[in-house]
């Protein structure tokens, strides 16, 4: 007899309901138990790098470029490593961009002047530059350029190339946007006197010059190209980095290939490298698991790392760190009500972020608590300084009702709707806006959460198309002078997204940064983060991260450091067989 | 005479007799159909219970779906939450429960919205013809080329995410869909003498089509609305699924299977298996229930 559609249906139901009913519907085992967390400390306990590098009248580290890294064990050569990358690059465009999504896909292609030194974080060692010298005044700071550096399309890489890149991301022409420009308030002028020499003339003493000069969105880009067309670099890629650029699918992936040319001996050690845009954090699990991918920079969640862990065994390698980035909430305070600090300060003050840490931890990868600056690193509040602060308090109940009576005052009714925008990067972007909903519900607020894709999310971001926001502080040292330079007036940062502009945040940015004494920066960054944070509330922190990177064991050489934009050249890392 | 007149008078009749004791006459249908057709009813069912647990969601919800209690992360199944709870220490019952509105509002939003604008576009490129139903005919071919999910998607992607928006891009791949079928009944009954009788007396053609024609398309409208709500359903969980949906911490059965569903499968199998199986249930309620609806209304099966 056939199978008649009824008697299929029939079967199809009765099924259903066996299955409904069968004790796998209803799981009664007992789950694998939640490890408790520990409880939320102002600063990890592990210590890490924290000691910005200091500006130095003698000569470089004495480790170059081709030696330092990969020298402990005896590297093997080929391969092509494979890696996740959770967003895609908004531009090509390093001097325009913040985010990781551009550094993964990109840094592979370029050089800089200087960089960290991966072994010796955060210390910096020479990339393009061979030496240099620092004069006793210490206005004055001279390079020496490598010679015979070429760029991927034969092109000589020399001194007016590194000049016409910094002049970019100094003083940027119109329709040009350098996101760290307010970093470099310090340098007067920089200058090519020879193809192989750059001077880089400084207003007053800064310590943190080498470290800004470091930062790995500092790509050297073809002066010709950019005499031709300032925005050369968002769309096309030339470098001179260890490997060449092969091709870009939207949606899929990015190619590189070595680049034989590179002016570092011996290096790459790979043949190649593919990253997979993944977005889905299941994805990018089943990616590693399925030996589709080696490692995703940024990391994962504790539990993504137990289910590795427990699933790969050996196969697999984990390391922690802590990690600069933060997510901060940010208000356009050119849009009623957020334009009333009373409104701004009830929003800071109802975020219970120690309880936040305690929970979040447990599914994603934050943790410390602190202000604009990394919870263990030089600049910040001890725990005791922290709870004094209007946002950190741990009675909740007395700071919701505070929170409450700001808000009547401001005459904000009960039920208030307003939109949260975020970015749509799983982790850990929607757990911490699906947080501050929860938060902000406590004080009677109706919030949406509006989740964009990076490139539009950036976009709003830049024409003030938002009323409240998930931003980040993502560094890559420890650094006031960069962590703080986004909240400068923005005729003075690129990356001020809330609108404002107030010359005393921006007087205290400057006061700190020319503070040579530790402690009186200290006192004056703590001065900073009082205003911008306590009395204006122009954006709080949310909730610090903390690194977790399961890694394939076949990836050698790749320090996890406490920031995932650093050391992502690929120069020295190698694949066991 | 006078014992019948009085009888007649006071008493109940023969048809109110027999109503009396069979109840209702909508409730004997009902029961008519649920004998003929067993599956059908038993998806109704489904549905019934369904709408009445989204619009009721406030009072047999247990806890209010949105909010987080941190001392509860990633409970399993116990009295206190019968399905357990989230990441976020949220019940996934009530969640469920709400889950069950969202669905319903895009399923009923987008089916409703897709096979009114379907019909209508079907009836007047059937009764207009010539170059309105070449127009419209090649316009529904345009959009049917794209499968339902990858058009649904691409709309999405250029109007952005949101439950209005979710609902549009459900609603625009039905419209040609239930276009087509509706324009090929639309094409008999312009034949029909009574559709010529009202152009002979100068009625408009605006009146003819929703006056006359509407009301004898309204079978097929409603097997057409039927199937389609079970596929809009499964859409909006599609979607919602792929990060194109509501967002959190909206419930909707997609979204708990996208984030949490998949990230923590093995430490807490729950979170998957209620969305998982809330959905199954919702589509194949629908699907059994047009299916049953097409054989009731189609002539040529009753036979």
């Amino acid at each position: 007899m056939g199978l008649t559609r009824r008697t299929f249906l029939r079967s199809s139901v009765a099924m259903l309901a066996a299955t409904a009913c069968s004790p796998t519907a209803a799981p009664v085992s007992k789950p694998a138990e939640t490890k408790p967390a520990t409880p939320p400390t102002s600063a990890p306990p592990a210590a890490q790098p924290t000691v910005a590098a200091q500006p130095t009248a003698v000569a470089p580290p004495a480790a170059s470029a081709a030696q330092t890294p990969a020298a402990a064990a005896a590297p093997r050569t080929g391969g092509e490593l494979q890696f996740i990358v959770g967003a895609e690059p908004p531009s090509f465009d390093g001097h325009r961009e913040t985010t990781f999504a551009l550094l993964h896909a990109l840094s592979p292609h370029y050089s800089l002047l200087i960089r960290f030194n991966p072994d010796a974080y955060p210390e910096v060692m020479p990339d393009l530059a061979e030496s240099w010298d620092v004069s006793a005044d210490k206005l004055t700071y001279t390079f020496k350029i490598r010679d015979g550096v070429k760029f991927h399309d034969g092109s000589p890489c020399t001194a007016r190339d590194i000049k016409a890149s910094y002049d970019r991301i100094l003083n940027p022409p119109e329709g040009v946007v350098s996101a760290r420009k307010g970093s470099y308030g310090a340098v007067e002028s920089v200058e090519a006197p020879d193809p192989g020499t750059i001077v880089f003339k400084l207003k007053y003493p800064s310590a943190a010059l080498l470290t800004l000069l470091a930062s790995p969105f500092n790509y050297i880009y073809s002066a010709d190209k950019l005499a031709a067309d300032q925005k050369f670099p968002e769309k096309n890629v030339l470098g001179t980095g260890p490997y060449k650029f092969v091709e870009y699918v939207p949606g899929s992936h990015w190619v590189g290939q070595k680049n034989p040319d590179y002016f570092v001996q011996g290096r790459p050690y790979l043949d190649g490298f593919r990253a997979n845009f993944i977005r889905e954090p299941a994805a990018q699990i089943a990616a590693i698991r399925g030996g589709r991918a080696q490692i995703e920079f940024r990391g994962f969640p504790p539990p993504a790392r137990d289910d590795l862990v427990r699933a790969m065994g050996d196969k697999i390698k984990v390391e922690e760190s802590a990690w600069i980035v933060t997510l901060i909430a940010i208000f356009n305070t050119e849009k009623a009500p957020f334009n009333d600090p009373r409104v701004r300060r009830a929003l800071n003050i109802a975020v219970d972020r120690w309880e936040g840490s305690n929970a979040l931890s447990r599914i994603t990868v934050v943790k410390p608590v602190g202000t604009f600056v990394r919870p263990g690193s030089p600049f910040h509040r001890p725990e005791s300084e922290l709870l004094k602060m209007e946002g950190f308090s741990r009675d909740m109940t007395q700071a919701r009702e505070e929170a409450r009576r700001l808000l009547r005052e401001a005459g904000v009714p009960d039920g208030f709707a307003f939109n949260l925008k975020n970015r749509d990067v799983p982790t850990p972007y929607e757990p911490s806006g699906v947080f501050l909903i929860d938060q902000w519900r406590r004080i009677g607020l109706n919030v949406t959460h509006v989740q964009q894709e990076s490139n539009a999310y950036l976009s709003d971001h830049r024409a003030g198309n938002f009323e409240v926001s998930v931003d980040f502080i993502a560094d890559y040292a420890d650094e006031p002078d960069i962590q703080l330079s986004k909240f400068l007036s923005p005729d003075r940062s690129a990356s001020n997204y809330s609108r404002y502009t107030d010359r005393e945040l921006d007087a205290l940015y400057d006061q700190q940064s020319r503070e040579t004494d530790p402690e009186r920066r200290n006192q004056l960054v703590w001065q900073f983060e009082d205003r911008c944070i306590q009395q204006m509330a122009y954006a709080f922190p949310i909730i610090w991260w903390q690194r977790i990177v399961p890694y394939s064991s076949s990836v050698k050489n790749y320090p996890v450091l406490p920031s995932h934009y650093v050391n992502q050249d690929l120069a020295h890392v190698w694949l066991d067989a | 005479m006078a014992d019948v007149t009085t009888t007649a008078g006071l008493g109940p009749g023969p048809t109110a007799s027999r109503r009396a004791v069979r109840g209702p006459r909508w409730l004997s249908q009902v029961t008519k159909f649920a004998r003929r057709r067993t599956l059908g009813f038993a998806g109704g069912v489904v549905v019934v219970l369904m709408l009445l647990l989204a619009v009721f969601a406030p009072i047999v919800s247990p806890y209010d779906p949105e909010e987080s209690s941190f001392l509860d992360q990633l409970k399993p199944p116990s009295r206190e939450h019968l399905l357990g709870t989230d990441q976020f220490g949220r019940d996934v019952m009530s969640r469920l429960i709400y889950g069950a509105q969202t669905a319903l509002v895009v399923g009923f939003g987008a089916s409703v919205a897709g096979c009114s604008a379907g019909a209508i576009l079907g009836l007047v490129g059937a009764y207009k013809g010539g170059k309105t139903d070449l127009l419209l005919e090649r316009l529904n071919d345009v959009i049917l080329s794209f499968p339902l999910i990858i058009l649904a998607v691409a709309v999405v992607a250029a109007l952005g995410t949101g439950l209005l928006n979710v609902i549009i891009a459900i609603t625009i791949p039905i419209i040609p869909r239930v276009a087509r079928v509706i324009r090929s009944s639309g094409l008999t009954l312009r034949q029909m003498q009574y559709v010529e009788a009202a152009r002979a007396l100068g009625v408009s053609d605006t009146r003819i089509i929703f006056r006359h024609l509407m009301p004898n398309v309204v079978a097929p409208y409603l097997i057409l609305l039927s199937a389609f709500l079970g596929q809009a359903i499964l859409l909006e969980s599609s979607l919602s699924f792929l990060g194109l949906g509501v967002a959190e911490p909206k419930p909707a059965w997609g979204l708990m299977l996208r984030g949490a569903g998949v990230q923590f499968l093995e430490q807490a199998p729950w979170l998957a298996i209620a969305p998982g199986v809330a959905i199954s249930a919702a589509v194949f309620a629908f699907n059994l229930l047009g299916d049953s609806l097409r054989d009731a209304f189609d002539p040529k099966l009753r036979v």
